[in-house]
């Protein structure tokens, strides 16, 4: 039953939901679920580029998605548009530009359907160690910046007067948040990124009284929401991105009920 | 050793605009180690953004600013949490630094909410709240303390209690202390320095120096001569409508 290319596709599941678990509480945290869409519409573009010049998918994502994000950066300095303006232009021209791209490329074969909704037969060994290193990476550079990034997520003057350089932190954040994008793109697809992002960290909120917690159930539910969406892909012959983020769905569900039944158990 | 070592941070001729609109300019002065200068002045006199410039958090200023010590506990006057985040009062307490738990205890017990430890920061009331805010800021034992208008929003009782709880931690733990306060009777007794602004420096000097001053009873009216003999003084400006400075 359990077939090499499922089992392959298990363990780079699993490393993208210990990834996504933290990093999608900072997310949630820091209102950043629409600039993490634009940063995973621009991932198309990265993964045409990477077609046409033959680099590796994960690595032409990651520089594509942080370059998006320094002229996001820049825009805001020079304009007078609102941040969501401005994400949405970059997200849907970068969607744009990428799909134009797809169409001169006639002589390569290309199953778009794997790349927006996440295929699990693609997954290869060397995807799984592109995951497993570079989630370690993300995971250790997290830990380093989490004082000042966790510091300035609650009050910017704070962290900045106590001296804790929180621009630095929300600058590596930023490219953090790219290389999660890059390395997740194959099990979950560019179109439902930042759904495994978001959705186990609004799970665990519910059910949190601590940030420590929150990442922790972010984690659970993240493990939780690959292992249930797996195996359904599997049986149910379905996407393995909409299926992993359909769990997630359930699981936040059942963690609203959880509220409701404490509420009752307080009155 | 020298007088050199003991100051904490220097605001030599400091100033900062925004959108083309001075908030405060000019400000000149000094923090040392086991020393409270206070900021007094009306509203938008820039006691807030003089604050602000001695902690570095406006990076653009005019004139310089000399900071001597990295051990900064700062209790901001508004602040706003965003309660998507999980905060406990315990989590907030180890925000900047990692604190032992006794340390965190001990200041909880001095500003008397030591009973919230675990409660939930979005449940506080204001009161409660500004306690947290002043317990988190101590309890770093911090070199420098700058504390914007500490005790709003705490009952009158714990008003007091807070005022002498600064003084004794001013003493007991050398530590240099910036407040900005409303109460000028806190600010004349417990005070080494006053500087009153208005956009500007308008005067300053021990709290005697300022309560002699002219300005300052111009600024504070009533408020002023109710808590100080009126002295005899001589100005040397008003201000007009537009905040600026005419010389007599």
């Amino acid at each position: 039953m359990l077939d090499d290319f499922f089992v392959r596709a298990l363990i780079a599941g699993i490393g993208v939901a210990l990834v996504t678990g933290p990093l999608g509480c900072f997310v949630v945290w820091r209102r950043l679920s629409y600039f993490g869409d634009t940063l995973s519409h621009s991932a198309l573009l990265g993964v045409t580029i990477a077609y046409s010049f033959e680099l590796n998918i994960a690595l032409s994502v990651f520089i594509i998605s942080s370059v998006i994000a320094l002229i996001l950066i820049q825009l805001q300095k020079k304009t007078n548009l609102p941040g969501d303006a401005l994400l949405g232009l970059l997200a849907h021209s970068s969607l744009a530009v990428g799909l134009v791209v797809i169409g001169f490329l006639t002589f390569i074969r290309f199953d778009i359907m794997g790349l927006l909704f996440g295929d699990i037969l693609a997954v290869t060994t060397n995807d799984i160690f592109v995951i497993w290193t570079g989630g370690a990476v993300i995971l250790i550079v997290l830990k380093l910046i989490w004082k000042p990034l966790f510091a300035s997520t609650v009050n910017y003057e704070l962290a900045e007067a106590e001296g804790l350089n929180p621009d630095r932190a929300k600058a590596i954040f930023t490219i953090l948040m790219a290389a999660v994008i890059a390395i997740s793109i194959k099990m979950v697809g560019l179109l439902l990124i930042t759904g495994m992002l978001i959705i186990p960290a609004a799970m665990a909120r519910n059910i949190s009284d601590s940030p420590q917690k929150m990442v922790l159930f972010s984690v659970i539910g993240g493990l939780l929401s690959v292992l249930l969406g797996l195996f359904s892909s599997l049986e149910f012959n379905t996407s393995s991105g909409p299926s992993i983020i359909m769990a997630a769905l359930v699981l936040f569900i059942l963690s609203l009920l959880n509220i409701k039944q404490s509420i009752k158990l307080k009155n | 050793m020298s007088l050199e070592n003991s100051t904490l941070v220097k605001l030599n001729n400091a100033g900062f605009k925004q959108n083309n609109k001075w908030l405060v300019e000019g400000v000149s002065l000094t923090v040392e180690k086991g020393k409270i200068v206070t900021l007094i002045g009306p509203n938008g006199s820039g006691k807030s953004t003089t604050a602000k410039i001695a902690l570095g958090i406006y990076k653009n200023i005019e004139g310089s600013v000399e900071k001597y010590t990295n051990k900064v506990g700062y209790v901001p006057q508004k602040i706003s949490i965003d309660w998507t985040l999980p905060l406990r009062v315990y989590d907030f307490m180890l925000l900047t630094e990692d604190i032992k738990d006794e340390a965190i205890d001990e200041a909880l017990t001095l500003t008397g909410v030591m009973h919230l430890k675990n409660k939930n920061l979005g449940n506080l009331s204001g009161g409660e709240f500004q306690r947290v805010l002043i317990a988190r800021a101590i309890s770093k034992k911090p070199e420098l303390l700058v504390l914007d208008e500490p005790v709003q929003g705490v009952d009158y009782t714990g008003e007091i209690a807070l005022y002498e709880l600064i003084k004794k931690i001013s003493d007991t733990l050398n530590c240099g202390i910036l407040l900005i306060s409303h109460d000028l009777h806190t600010v004349m007794t417990a005070t080494d320095h006053v500087v009153c602004l208005n956009g500007h420096v308008c005067c300053s000097g021990t709290p005697m120096d300022v309560a002699r001053n002219n300005e300052y009873k111009t600024l504070f009216g009533e408020q002023a001569s109710q808590i100080l003999t009126v002295y005899e003084h001589k100005h040397d400006h008003v201000h007009s409508d537009e905040g600026q400075i005419k010389k007599n």
